[in-house]
């Protein structure tokens, strides 16, 4: 080894205990360097063949679910906003049909209504008309009735005031008389 | 103080190599020691948390894979910020690097354990693997056009006597820095930590003395604190600059 000038003398007898510094003592030189080679070798391999190829494998793995699980959650999220944009537009379309039928249903009732009324009015009329008519022909009975009794009643107090009966055809005569006055 | 009854405590000892299974293939002293042990400790700890904790692949990570997966997405980013997407052929390199540098570090931090990175020869190594795969890479990938990365373009032809030299030289130091800045920062942190507690133990051995014992007690607190982040903090620029120096392999021209 290039490092012989150092512990040269020394390498011979006491392996680092004669006052010999231990790093630099040559003598431990050839055994460090093959059990370095050895381990260090070794642990190369084992790194090299199984365990970065394995990590980094079980990195890319992790990626890929990650990715497709983020993926899946898109999709998802995308399948419910479509879900509740339908959900709207049925909600929406209930709600108009509600509307019409209300305002159907207000119509019919409100025509029923009219009709209804249109035929109570109808009989009311008629029963008015009727109900006229008899006034009319009670009134004119009656007023034939009022000229007769006031006939009568000229004729009568003619009578208690004169002592005379009156003619009956002057009675009537002055009767109407007055009354068209 | 009666020198030599008191607790004696050598900052030096804990960088100390022992064999314990002696091994010598061929002349060479190739002994299972405690360092070796302590890599593969390392290597066990590091495959329990990248393999074992990530062996059920679940969808919803545990708490180790959370952190096998922490760490790799954190050096695939610097990969990725520092070299481009032509540099994932080399995310294992700066990751094995990374996590070997870390839970040495870390690992060096229990007390009574060994620090793998705080001999210079583990952390030349290492950074010896960088320079190779840059220098072999680049060559491969690019021919004689990789040395184009001492030529800076748009620099007056005279001026690249000056030029191309210093940026040799920055080239070549750079395994050098690597290494050093790994091995020195652990050494230094480890030895601190160690003359403090010998402090302490003889500031309590030394009669009246021990009431100032908390003191080098309270600065191994915060030492130990400062060791946590240098530990990491290290092996993060050990492995941003194996980035920024594989991106010359990647991209050589200036």
């Amino acid at each position: 080894m290039s490092f012989s000038f150092i512990g040269a003398a020394h390498a011979a007898g006491a392996p680092a205990q004669g006052g010999m510094f231990p790093p630099f003592d040559a003598s431990t030189f050839a055994s460090q360097l093959f059990w370095l080679a050895v381990t260090f070798g070794l642990l190369y391999v084992l790194m090299s063949r199984v365990a970065l190829p394995r990590i980094g494998g079980i990195i890319a793995d992790r990626r890929a679910k990650i990715e497709s699980d983020l993926r899946d959650a898109a999709a998802a999220q995308k399948a419910a906003e479509d879900a509740a944009k339908a959900f709207e537009a049925g909600l929406s379309q209930a709600k108009a049909n509600a509307q019409g039928i209300a305002q159907s249903a207000r119509e019919a009732a409100s025509k029923q209504a009219d009709t209804r009324r249109h035929a109570v009015e109808a009989d009311l009329a008629a029963k008015l008309a009727v109900a006229e008519t008899a006034i009319v022909e009670m009134k004119g009975k009656a007023m034939a009735n009022v000229a007769a009794i006031a006939e009568d009643a000229a004729a009568a107090i003619v009578e208690r005031l004169s002592g005379a009966a009156p003619a009956a055809a002057d009675v009537a005569k002055a009767i109407t008389a007055s009354a068209k006055k | 103080m009666a020198a030599g009854t008191g607790p004696v405590i050598d900052p030096i000892h804990q960088f100390e190599v022992h064999p314990i299974v002696p091994l010598n293939i061929g002349g060479l002293d190739l002994s299972f020691t405690n360092a070796s042990l302590f890599m593969v400790i390392v290597l066990g700890v590091a495959l329990l948390l990248m393999l074992g904790g990530t062996a059920g692949r679940s969808l919803i990570p545990g708490r180790l894979q959370s952190m096998a997966e922490m760490l790799y997405e954190f050096i695939e980013d610097t990969c990725q910020s520092t070299m481009g997407s032509h540099g994932r052929k080399f995310l294992p390199l700066v990751f094995s690097l990374f996590l070997f540098v870390l839970l040495s570090n870390l690992i060096g931090l229990i007390p009574g354990t060994f620090t793998v990175t705080s001999h210079i020869i583990v952390t030349f190594a290492l950074a010896a693997v960088v320079i190779l795969t840059v220098i072999i890479y680049g060559i491969a990938k690019h021919g004689t056009h990789f040395f184009g990365l001492f030529v800076p373009s748009g620099v007056p032809k005279p001026l690249l006597l000056l030029i191309v030299p210093i940026e040799v030289i920055s080239f070549v130091s750079r395994p050098i820095s690597l290494s050093m800045r790994l091995f020195a920062n652990m050494l230094a942190g480890h030895i601190a930590l160690k003359v403090f507690a010998g402090f302490l133990l003889m500031l309590s051995a030394a009669g009246g003395w021990f009431a100032l014992a908390p003191l080098p007690l309270a600065m191994i607190v915060a030492l130990t604190a400062l060791e946590f982040l240098v530990a990491g903090l290290q092996a993060f620029v050990f492995a941003v600059l194996t980035c920024i120096y594989l991106n010359d392999a990647l991209h050589p021209g200036h």
